[in-house]
């Protein structure tokens, strides 16, 4: 017997693929661009999101027949609010440089619209073990693109992967260095990170064109 | 070859390859199915012929350019000539060599990587190979530093023309100005390429910090940081000044510009007005300095007081308004919108230039977000157009045509 029944396999299937919530849904774009210029705060930052969607996905599933309808969202806000402390909490405690990366943007999870949007949609509708697997699976789809376009981005503008000098070093000029290559500065910038996810987003739609959208 | 061409699209018609050949045949021959007889409206200025009228208009300031790079690098090197003679120190065998070596694998580099993107979408969509890139490819050579290394032009040339043009569905439908977006990447890519004073002569990059270091600084450079600069207007007109490659010439640009207003390729609307926007900006930067509101020591100040119609001799405001603005498809279409998008691109690029002393020249920067304004100016223009018709439509007498007549008593009788 499958660890998952296939209905429930969708569930996390689909929003890495044909339902990315950034590329389909184009949700959670402020901190793709904010964060991506570094592979490291890229994967902490989908870690943060995985933990926040998955645990609050859970309590929002379980709260979601005693919550009153008409104050709901504040219900929602103040679950992602006390996760996202847990999250900046613990990163300071434990990465403190790399919370002084992310600044800001931790704590900007709670506005992060893929997490209320996943509450609204499926957490208040359905029970707690498949509000787990859609949290998951959507944070996943999130942080993959998270991944991809940090890895692109850290690679090209500054040389480097998870800090390390993976083409060689540009002061002393040895490995690529050493033929003249230089890093893209505009590959640091906001800006690029929209031009990244856009061709992520160019590739899967000519890939599998059912995702077009009729103009 | 024309024949074997023709052959080979033939044979490969409705083929996958087949917009590559047609694209060859097209551009080196004239095609073989032309008409020859019958009613038909023929007019010669197709987009391929546009193209090279503005190829012709630019290839001046290419010569000028390749003429430049010599006598800047051998001037940085040996000083500047005493007395200035044209045949003997400027369009010199030496001077020209140093072109030949430097600009002209700009220009191949340049239209190599951009053609063969364009015949792959070519090829890739099935549609025919458009020529929007003739004048692109002519346009980016002239507008980086001299020595900017040729890869990293390929690696722009191809951003460039798939993210500035191919993504919004190929020539005539893009946004914004290609040669731009392509020189825009360069700057925030590679900064240290595309500004400072060790980029504009041939070889200052790489002999900086040695024994045998030249520097040629730009006079917007030189103004940006408050220091003087050796050139006469003579020079800046002429175009004897460090700069990017065929930007330098006001007098040859101004060739060009009458050339492309005489043939109707440019719009005469967007210069004028463009050349009143930066004169009017100036003008407001030299009355702040003349009522005495700046201190002399703002950082300001030098860029400030300068002249106000010198604006237009030095950096690429000149080559900026006459290739770039000027551009049909990214630019406003309609007449008065027209004067609107020049007379901000002027204005802007003047205050870029002075207020941000990080990007000494700030026409790229202007022309490129007038291009995003442009479909809205057009929008206002248009929406005024028909609101005024209203208006007059509202206020008018219609009298009954004399045929409306003709028509009630035919029904009358029947």
């Amino acid at each position: 017997m499958a660890l998952l029944s296939k209905k429930d396999a969708n569930l996390i299937k689909d929003p890495l693929a044909d339902n990315n919530p950034i590329t389909i849904q184009v949700l959670g774009i402020c901190s793709a661009l904010a964060i991506t210029a570094e592979l490291k705060a890229s994967v902490v930052m989908a870690i943060s999101v995985l933990f926040v969607l998955g645990v609050g996905n859970v309590v929002i599933s379980l709260l979601r027949n005693i919550i009153p309808a008409k104050i709901r969202i504040i219900v929602q806000l103040v679950v992602v609010a006390a996760l996202v402390i847990i999250v900046d909490q613990v990163l300071k405690a434990f990465a403190y440089d790399l919370s002084k990366t992310l600044s800001v943007f931790i704590g900007l999870i709670i506005t992060n619209c893929i997490i209320m949007g996943r509450f609204e949609a499926f957490a208040l509708g359905n029970g707690p073990w498949k509000s787990f697997l859609d949290g998951i699976g959507n944070a996943l789809g999130y942080g993959v693109i998270l991944v991809i376009v940090g890895f692109f981005r850290e690679l090209l503008g500054s040389g480097t992967l998870f800090g390390m000098k993976v083409l060689g070093d540009p002061i002393a000029k040895t490995g690529l260095y050493s033929i003249g290559y230089e890093n893209n500065g505009f590959m640091i910038i906001p800006p690029a990170a929209l031009i990244v996810v856009g061709i992520i987003i160019w590739v899967q739609r000519s890939r599998n064109r059912a995702l077009i959208e009729e103009a | 070859m024309k024949e074997k061409l023709h052959d080979l699209k033939v044979k490969y018609q409705g083929k996958k390859m087949a917009p590559a050949f047609n694209a060859l045949h097209t551009f080196l021959y004239m095609p073989n199915e032309t008409t020859h007889s019958g009613a038909h409206v023929r007019a010669a200025d197709d987009l391929k012929r546009t193209m090279n009228t503005v190829i012709m208009a630019l290839v001046p300031c290419l010569l000028f350019g390749m003429f430049n790079a010599g006598y800047q690098h051998y001037s940085a090197i040996n000083g500047f000539p005493e007395s200035f003679s044209l045949f003997d120190h400027f369009l010199t065998w030496d001077n020209f060599w140093i072109g030949v070596t430097t600009v002209l694998p700009l220009v191949i580099v340049s239209y190599g990587v951009g053609l063969a993107i364009e015949f792959l979408f070519a090829v890739i969509k099935g549609h025919e190979v458009e020529e929007g890139y003739l004048v692109t490819g002519m346009l980016v050579p002239l507008i980086v530093p001299v020595d900017t290394p040729l890869w990293m032009l390929a690696i722009a040339v191809a951003f460039g023309v798939v993210i500035g043009k191919e993504v919004f569905g190929g020539t005539g439908m893009n946004i914004l100005n290609p040669a731009l977006t392509i020189r825009a990447f360069l700057f925030f890519a590679y900064p240290t390429w595309m500004s400072g004073d060790k980029v504009w002569v041939h070889k200052g990059v790489e002999r900086a910090g040695t024994a045998d270091a030249i520097s040629g600084e730009t006079v917007l450079g030189s103004l940006a940081q408050g220091s003087d600069y050796a050139y006469s207007l003579s020079d800046m007109f002429y175009g004897f000044i460090p700069g990017s490659v065929g930007e330098t010439s006001t007098l040859l640009i101004l060739l060009g510009a009458l050339f492309l207003i005489f043939t109707k390729i440019a719009s005469w609307r967007i210069m004028v007005s463009a050349v009143v926007g930066a004169l009017v900006m100036g003008l407001i930067f030299n009355g702040v300095v003349d009522a005495g509101w700046l201190p002399e020591y703002s950082k300001f100040y030098a860029l400030m007081s300068f002249p106000y119609w010198q604006h237009l001799l030095v950096g690429g405001l000149a080559f900026g308004i006459v290739f770039m603005a000027t551009d049909p498809v990214t630019g406003s279409q309609t007449n008065k919108g027209k004067w609107y998008y020049g007379f901000f691109i002027g204005l802007l690029s003047v205050m870029i230039r002075v207020f941000n002393p990080g990007y000494p020249e700030g026409v790229f920067l202007a022309i490129l977000l007038m291009n995003v304004f442009a479909p809205t100016i057009d929008h206002y223009v248009v929406r005024g157009n028909i609101k005024k018709r209203l208006k007059r439509f509202k206020t008018a007498t219609i009298y009954p045509k004399s045929s409306d007549e003709v028509d009630t008593l035919k029904t009358e009788t029947a």
